[in-house]
């Protein structure tokens, strides 16, 4: 059932293989994640602010992927995002054939998807500042930009810490969808694995355990970093 | 005039993209008609199991939890369909008479992910059940039974429909993975007419107005089971 020897390090097992993919799966992770960020600053800075049409685009973006299931949206920008691409490389005059990397593809997918849940979780970040800070920032003569980078911010990263843990969970757990991109992380190596060797419960097993291994030791590293922020605080 | 649109519409891909993974929207809402109810009725009861004083039993069930909250649906159904496939004992068992079709590897995955799901939410909710309340249905000599059933659900219950709102909306999200087992749902269908059509945006748009449409409604039922059993918070009357 359980082939312990297909998992050893060199030529004999996938050992190095899957950790190779685990790496991968990292990587994808990590900068999806901060794609997503990036994407959740706007998309949080669009709800919070006057402008009607701002605020129904963003509720819209959020609205649409939260909706749809990730796989669909991954299809959607693994399948269509060449032909997109491609159309606009036509308007700047490039007539060929383009293709994104899987691993740009996936990054950008899974960012897409990981923003929306971010960007929610920024903007209660943002609301749980008490008004009056702004206000006492604002009589002392701060300008807009001191405001948001010398008394938002760290105070809006410190709220966030255990929202974004939360998130970065559910990224993790997405990248295994990405395996359809064709990019070599857990589950694609898992597939050609299973494959070679006709035994798919080994490294299924194993997935499951990187995995496992990976949001135990991320959500430790969130709590420390959430010990760490609420110094003096909690 | 109206004519003339309506049957330009009628022409157009993604119309007849939508008709056709309509027709399999029966396959989506059969894994969630099973897997749904099923997977309440074990959240309870695990989540009685992971507040039980015997701690055999809550181990068990918090390093259920921990393990299905830890890896992704994908492995999960991965492992049920593939995994469990692979065993000489399962397929020579009764039990493949189900494991083989790919269906009720799906159902069997989804409830698995999300009895552990809500079992630590319905945990969180029967755990809010202020102590007086407990304590009095004691005073009346209540049974333990008759305890839960009384007081203790229907409270944690109320208490705990938005959070379980989301865990149903991400419970509609995830049947497109069964898809992944070769299973035809909505994806599934979607995938295909990509295949057989190399217009992917048209196949995946037409998948996804269903499902956001299906999310639509149960957004609403939640909404409406708030609003019925939730009368206290209701805002305007």
């Amino acid at each position: 059932m359980f082939k312990f020897e297909k998992l050893v390090f060199g030529d004999l097992g996938w050992g190095d293989e899957f950790l190779l993919a685990m790496l991968m799966t990292l990587v994808v992770s990590v900068l999806s994640m901060g794609l997503g960020i990036f994407i959740a600053i706007f998309t949080a800075w669009a709800k919070l602010t006057y402008s009607r049409t701002l605020k129904f685009i963003a509720s819209f973006y959020t609205t649409v992927i939260r909706g749809i299931p990730e796989l669909l949206v991954i299809y959607l920008i693994f399948f269509g995002g060449s032909s997109l691409v491609m159309k606009i490389a036509k308007v700047f005059g490039y007539d060929g054939y383009l293709e994104l990397n899987a691993i740009t593809i996936s990054v950008i997918a899974i960012g897409i998807i990981s923003a929306t849940y971010s960007s929610e979780v920024l903007r209660a970040a943002f609301l749980s500042i008490p008004k009056g800070q702004t206000e006492a920032a604002k009589s002392l003569g701060l300008s807009k930009l001191q405001i948001f980078y010398k008394i938002l911010t760290p105070q809006i990263l410190r709220h966030a810490i255990p929202g974004l843990g939360n998130v970065w969970q559910v990224t993790l757990k997405d990248t295994s969808l990405i395996s359809v991109t064709g990019l070599v992380e857990i589950m694609r190596q898992t597939r050609i694995a299973s494959n070679v060797e006709h035994s798919p419960l080994t490294f299924l097993i194993t997935a499951a355990f990187l995995y496992l291994f990976l949001t135990t030791f991320s959500s430790k590293f969130f709590n420390f970093l959430e010990r760490k922020t609420n110094k003096g605080y909690a | 005039m109206f004519f003339n649109i309506s049957s330009y519409i009628t022409e157009t891909l993604i119309y007849k993209n939508f008709i056709l993974i309509f027709s399999a929207l029966d396959e989506t809402l059969l894994l969630l008609l099973i897997s749904l109810p099923l997977g309440f009725v074990l959240s309870l009861i695990f989540a009685l199991g992971r507040i039980s004083k015997n701690t055999l039993i809550s181990r068990a069930v918090a390093s259920y939890i921990f393990t299905i909250r830890g890896t992704p649906l994908l492995v999960q159904i991965y492992l049920i369909y593939f995994g469990l496939g692979s065993v000489k004992a399962i397929r020579e068992s009764i039990l493949w008479v189900l494991l083989k079709e790919p269906f009720w590897c799906g159902v069997l995955a989804l409830t698995i992910n999300t009895v552990a799901y809500g079992a630590e939410i319905f945990r969180g909710g029967i755990q809010s059940v202020t102590k007086g309340q407990i304590e009095s249905g004691q005073a009346l000599g209540f049974s333990k039974i008759k305890l839960y059933r009384r007081i203790v659900f229907p409270i944690a219950l109320r208490q705990v429909l938005p959070t379980y709102g989301n865990e149903l909306i991400l419970m509609v999200k995830a049947t497109s993975l069964v898809s992944l087992t070769t299973y035809m749902e909505m994806t599934g269908i979607a995938r295909k007419i990509m295949a057989k059509t190399f217009a992917p945006v048209e196949a995946f748009v037409a998948a996804g107005i269903l499902y956001l449409f299906l999310n639509f409604l149960m957004v609403q039922l939640v909404k409406y089971l708030e609003w019925k059993y939730n009368p206290h918070l209701r805002l305007n009357n």
